[in-house]
């Protein structure tokens, strides 16, 4: 590891807000996407050379906006600066920039909401902090929308439950529509669109790499666990993001899905065409782009006529799926088009459609169809990271809350040995891994590894009382982001895997005698 | 005078109705294209409900984010409740007792209220992150308030003004039949503040007493795997 160009934050001996440090994150911005990347996507290549035309295409995809979204209109409206927020956000507390706080992020739109869309704003713009649209604001908001992971923790402190990340969406939403859109972001929009998955993996290599997987199972177990992919008939359709096919410690997990299928003994299948659970337009908020993605799951779901469709470890994943699959395809109950109605006299009504890979797991265990061997993961002291798409935008089982229960009846059914980090920092309070809602790139190492901050601390809490040497979490991004950002925290990189890693360590496969 | 504020108040009164049914209008015909409650949440319509019940009257999630704003804040809505109760009395002719049994309450919640402000306004000026994100208008509502609270203190407990006069105008006014306002410096600042308070009420950031009622984040039940949430403007891309 190269040494960092900025100063990694120093862990508090009690945890007090940090004081303000104006303008610290001005420098960060992530790379712009290039012409191609956006015309791929349907958007604007690059802004217009007058700048009074993108001023009116701003301001007018704004207006639109508010008129489509009841979210950005009331949130637009409701703040009065009472200052809950100002201390929640990862990125406040690990860049000590003001306008990391949620209600100053918020206000980076509203102060431009107030200017153009209120009397107040259009007599008197000096008294209720309105200002005119430049170049200048709207380069403020390409950096200071992308250092928001869209991970909602503000919005639980919030007296009128106002969330960032849909103004964050809608920011992004219209920077895309004027050709100032992120690159990391939309070039993966880009390969889903094109491939089928986030990392642009085609069908041939997909295939490839499972039969290795399937040797490698079987050298270690000697058994012959299948990782099935394009099986029509199959029970249950396994979307799983991307990464959980090459990258470490994702592919774990993986294996540790095949595993459980094997020892329940339902038939199961992946798909080559939807090979992606991850759905980034989800953080650009374009509904559009986010039906599109989700779309091939339910052509896909059709095509091989599965009864179930299970997805795997991902955060914001979940969240579309969970949330959205439902609205935007109508996989799920309600959905009235021809397809949508077809899907539904396929799927299994016995089943909450979509399950979590964690929901599916924990009912197999709950009826006693699953056997472990406990002492497997002895030498792991193991404790649990809520990822925040999961804690705060969805839910799992048949409880408000079952989200956090769940995972944690898995991890204690599979170990002996779990402690929870503090209360302040998991469940809905949980902080973001620090690389969520699209800002996974290279290019935004200085933001990720600061905005990784809370979580570190927490972490290094129970390190130092508990000796816990595992940090379970399931989403694929928050995998990612920990295995890049713990070494600058002196943390070994492999202390992050997902729960059906340790499912995978533990589970008796019923066929080895 | 009396002219004066008579026609102030119709102005002050249609401004506010209008302006505030415009924007509840405005609120609700929005679409909410997308499930987003903020979990966990009540999975129910009943637990919504409860869940903002608690919101507008415990200031729940204010509570869980910071107990000095919460406290001052529930001190100062709370007041200002219990403060607008009392005054129903001007509006009716005969005094239910109920109304009179609350009097004494209403009272003294003016200084809760007067207090409330006066710990939010501190804060605006001794903590750095609010101050950083108070704007001069946020430091003007609460002035307003304040003077608002400590002249109706003040006419409570220092310079009694005519108050079956002022129930007589303003129970003239609601008949059309306007009768004398009493001179009284303290009643013509309150006044005054007051109708200029309903005057921008729908313009500005008090839309957080309507807008609460409209978050998403909090009156949606969480229940998407069982029912759609399609708008109009969505089903329209399913048609295409």
């Amino acid at each position: 590891m190269a040494a960092p160009e900025f100063e990694i934050p120093k862990f508090r001996e009690f945890p007090t807000v940090p004081a303000m440090v104006p303008g610290a994150m001005a420098h960060s911005k992530p790379y712009v996407a290039n012409e191609k990347i956006q015309e791929a996507l349907g958007f604007q290549g690059k802004l217009d050379e007058d700048w009074q035309v993108t001023h009116d295409k701003v301001i007018g995809k704004f207006g639109e906006l508010l008129g489509k979204y009841r979210s950005l209109k009331v949130f637009m409206d409701s703040c009065v600066h009472c200052g809950s927020c100002t201390d929640k956000c990862h990125y406040f507390i690990g860049t000590n920039d003001p306008k990391n706080m949620p209600v100053a992020r918020q206000e980076l739109m509203r102060s431009i909401y107030r200017r153009y869309f209120t009397l107040p704003g259009k007599i008197a713009p000096k008294l209720v902090g309105a200002r005119d649209l430049t170049k200048e604001v709207l380069d403020e908001w390409f950096s200071y929308f992308w250092q928001c992971s869209e991970c909602r923790r503000c919005s639980v402190f919030c007296p009128y439950g106002i969330d960032t990340a849909e103004v964050t969406m809608a920011a992004r939403h219209i920077l895309d529509s004027v050709g100032y859109g992120q690159k990391y972001s939309n070039e993966i929009l880009g390969k889903v669109n094109k491939i089928g998955n986030n990392l642009g993996l085609p069908g041939p290599a997909l295939e490839d790499t499972l039969l290795g997987l399937e040797e490698d199972v079987k050298d270690d177990t000697g058994v012959d666990v299948k990782y099935p992919l394009d099986v029509q008939g199959a029970e249950v359709l396994l979307v799983t993001p991307s990464a959980d096919f090459f990258a470490e410690p994702h592919i774990e997990s993986l294996i540790g899905y095949g595993k459980v299928f094997h020892a329940a003994g339902i038939s199961w299948t992946l798909s080559s065409y939807a090979s992606e659970a991850g759905n980034f337009g989800l953080f650009n908020g374009d509904y559009n782009m986010m039906r599109k993605v989700a779309m091939r799951i339910r052509e896909q779901a059709l095509e091989l006529g599965v009864k179930r469709i299970v997805v795997g470890e991902c955060g914001h994943a979940w969240r579309v799926a969970y949330a959205f699959w439902n609205t935007l395809t109508g996989l799920g109950a309600g959905g009235d088009d021809p397809f949508a109605v077809e899907l539904q006299k396929q799927l299994d009504p016995k089943y909450k459609q979509p399950s979590h890979i964690c929901e599916f797991t924990w009912d197999l265990i709950q009826q006693g169809r699953l056997k472990f061997d406990k002492e497997a993961n002895d030498s792991r002291i193991i404790t649990f990271h809520d990822s925040c798409n999961v804690a705060r935008a969805s839910r799992m089982g048949d409880y408000a809350g079952g989200q956090f229960d769940i995972p944690r009846n898995i991890i204690k059914a599979v170990a002996n040995k779990f402690v929870d980090m503090d209360e302040a920092t998991i469940r809905e309070t949980t902080f973001c891994c620090g690389g969520g809602g699209g800002v996974l790139t290279d290019d935004l190492l200085e933001l990720r590894v600061k905005g990784a901050f809370p979580r570190m601390e927490a972490l290094q809490h129970v390190v130092d009382k508990h000796g816990v040497n595992f940090m379970a979490t399931i989403c694929a991004i928050c995998k990612a982001q920990f295995t890049k950002v713990l070494p600058y925290y002196g943390f070994n990189m492999r202390l992050v895997g997902g729960v059906h890693q340790l499912v995978s360590t533990a589970i008796r496969l019923g066929d080895e005698q | 005078m009396t002219l004066f504020f008579a026609i102030l108040f119709y102005l002050a009164f249609a401004i506010l109705i209008a302006g505030l049914a415009y924007k509840i209008y405005d609120f609700a015909r929005t679409p909410a294209p997308l499930s987003i409650p903020t979990t966990p949440a009540p999975t129910t319509r009943p637990g919504v409900a409860f869940r903002m019940a608690r919101e507008v009257v415990l200031f729940e999630s204010l509570f869980k984010g910071n107990l000095w704003i919460w406290l001052f804040g529930w001190m100062f809505h709370m007041g200002l409740f219990l403060v607008l109760v009392r005054h129903l009395r001007y509006f009716v002719a005969d005094v239910p007792a109920w109304l009179l049994f609350v009097q004494p309450f209403g009272k003294y919640a003016g200084f809760m209220m007067v207090a409330g402000l006066g710990g939010l306004w501190a804060r605006r000026f001794l903590v750095e992150r609010i101050r950083y994100i108070s704007t001069p208008s946020d430091h003007l509502w609460l002035a307003m308030l304040l003077v608002i609270g400590l002249t109706g203190l003040g006419m409570t407990f220092l310079m009694h003004t005519d108050i079956v006069a002022v129930k007589a105008f303003f129970l003239g006014l609601m008949s059309f039949d306007i009768q004398a306002l009493p001179a009284h410096p303290g009643l013509f600042i309150h006044l005054l503040l007051v109708a200029l308070l309903m005057i921008l009420f729908p313009f500005s950031k008090l839309l957080h007493a309507p807008g609460v009622f409209f978050s998403p984040t909090r009156n949606q039940a969480d229940n998407p795997r069982e029912t759609r949430h399609l708008a109009p403007w969505a089903a329209q891309i399913e048609k295409n």
